[in-house]
């Protein structure tokens, strides 16, 4: 056992000093590449969940809320405003985070696996105009979901405080 | 003491600039959400339309400069009013404007004894500053955006407005303004407070023979938000009653503003000015139509 332990230690120092590949986190899914070691905590949803389930189901559940990640993602990474911001991004990853995101602030019952809204977008150079056309993306995409406005309005709102974190001073 | 518009539009777009100095090359245009930088109020700045709201003219963000020029009409029983002119916001912080106001008295001019057609002539000029909070990002607190701001306005017709009461052909209107996007809501709430001595916002002058001093005045709009590109909701203004010779009454209208896109926007109301220098129950329609980037 003690050998065992000795070994795990001494392939994640390899690991994280060769690859700088993750170790602390779960399997990392098939699709999805390795992130540096993070603590995963719903805290880093950045905001609480909803009380009540009544706005979740008006995104169509967790199936609906994967779809709009998908597509807000998918506007985004072809958008010639904000393209460039995601050249290096793990795709898969970020519509599964976002859509886990969507789903805790919701009230939705999933939890965030994701990091946390400050680390994952420092020295990114995000702007407002930025930020705001991500937020024109996400419209769309709950619009072809066929999200009514005013529920549309109130995930922006959990979403809305989030450019003080997003956002570079 | 008249300042020709396009001189006050021309001080309202160089000054922003002569601030920036360097800098000005880095200015970005545009970013700003649909209908978040409001509409053009009556008086030129950024509002709802009777009333002026804490937003910042134009598409800008606090990276860059945005603008907006307007051609407001408003059409009641007994009067027209045409008003046109622009407003420039830099940095989402700081707004100038520069407005013509023509309040035409058209027929009912002979029946005042101005003579037909008689038309009063204001510009407004105006500065505001935005000091507190964000009307839009910051949807976990109560705190409103608000901004401070002064109105220089002149009216072109002094020997009438003091042949009617009035004590001064200009005068400065300092306000409070708070204004907050209520989005769990679909709401958009503001408030302003206004020191005044405006007779009908200035066309009549300024100061009256029943009162010449600074009243606190209030207006407010609320609105709901029907679709990202269009809002519905009244406004309230309230006035003072400066003049022996007429009452003045509250104004309140019925609102809708619909953003056709990012550059142009129309707001279209249903107005009740009250009484307007003796001639009762002036109510009709108010149209706006903004150009801006």
């Amino acid at each position: 056992m003690r050998h065992l332990t000795s070994r795990a230690v001494l392939a994640a120092v390899l690991a994280l000093g060769v690859a700088g590949a993750a170790f602390a986190q779960d399997a990392v899914p098939p699709d999805e590449k390795p992130v540096d070691p993070y603590v995963p905590s719903n805290a880093n949803a950045a905001a609480a969940p909803r009380a009540d389930a009544r706005v979740f189901e008006a995104f169509h559940g967790k199936a609906g809320l994967t779809r709009i990640a998908a597509g807000l993602v998918d506007r985004s990474i072809v958008d010639p405003r904000i393209k460039d911001i995601f050249a290096t991004t793990d795709v898969p990853r970020l519509k599964r985070t976002l859509a886990e995101q969507f789903c805790f602030v919701l009230g939705g019952g999933c939890d965030y696996t994701g990091r946390d809204m400050a680390s994952v977008h420092k020295d990114m150079g995000v702007t407002d105009k930025d930020f705001n056309a991500l937020v024109e993306n996400l419209q769309a995409a709950m619009a072809v979901e066929g999200v009514p406005f005013f529920a549309q309005n109130q995930l922006l709102a959990k979403l809305a405080p989030m450019q003080r974190k997003v956002v570079a001073r | 003491m008249k300042l020709p518009v396009a001189t006050a539009l021309a001080w309202a777009l160089i000054t922003p600039l002569a601030i920036t100095g360097a800098s000005a090359a880095e200015l970005q245009t545009g970013g700003k959400l649909l209908l978040t930088g409001g509409v053009s109020a009556l008086e030129g700045g950024a509002g709802g339309g009777l009333a002026t709201w804490g937003v910042i003219a134009g598409n800008e963000t606090r990276d860059g400069i945005g603008g907006k020029v307007h051609a407001t009409f408003i059409d009641v029983s007994d009067y027209t009013l045409r008003a046109y002119g622009g407003a420039v916001g830099f940095h989402d912080r700081v707004e100038l404007s520069a407005t013509r106001q023509d309040f035409d008295t058209g027929p009912t001019g002979a029946k005042l004894g101005l003579g037909k057609g008689f038309t009063f002539k204001q510009t407004i000029l105006g500065a505001k500053l935005r000091v507190l909070g964000d009307a839009v990002y910051d949807q976990d607190r109560w705190l409103p955006q608000v901004a401070i701001g002064a109105q220089y306005k002149t009216n072109d017709q002094g020997d009438i407005v003091h042949a009617v009461g009035g004590q001064h052909d200009s005068g400065v209107d300092y306000y409070v303004a708070a204004t907050k996007l209520l989005l769990n809501q679909s709401l958009v709430l503001s408030g302003a407070v206004r020191a005044t001595k405006a007779n009908q916002t200035g066309l009549l002058g300024f100061g009256g023979d029943k009162s010449d001093r600074y009243k606190a005045q209030f207006e407010g709009s609320a609105g709901v938000l029907l679709s990202k590109r269009l809002v519905v909701g009244g406004e309230y203004r309230s006035k003072p009653s400066n003049l022996g010779f007429a009452k003045e009454d509250d104004w309140m209208d019925l609102f809708a503003a619909y953003a056709i896109n990012k550059t142009v926007s129309v707001t279209a109301a249903y107005v009740d000015l009250g009484d307007i220098a003796t001639f009762r129950n002036q109510r009709g329609l108010y149209v706006s139509l903004q150009a801006g980037f």
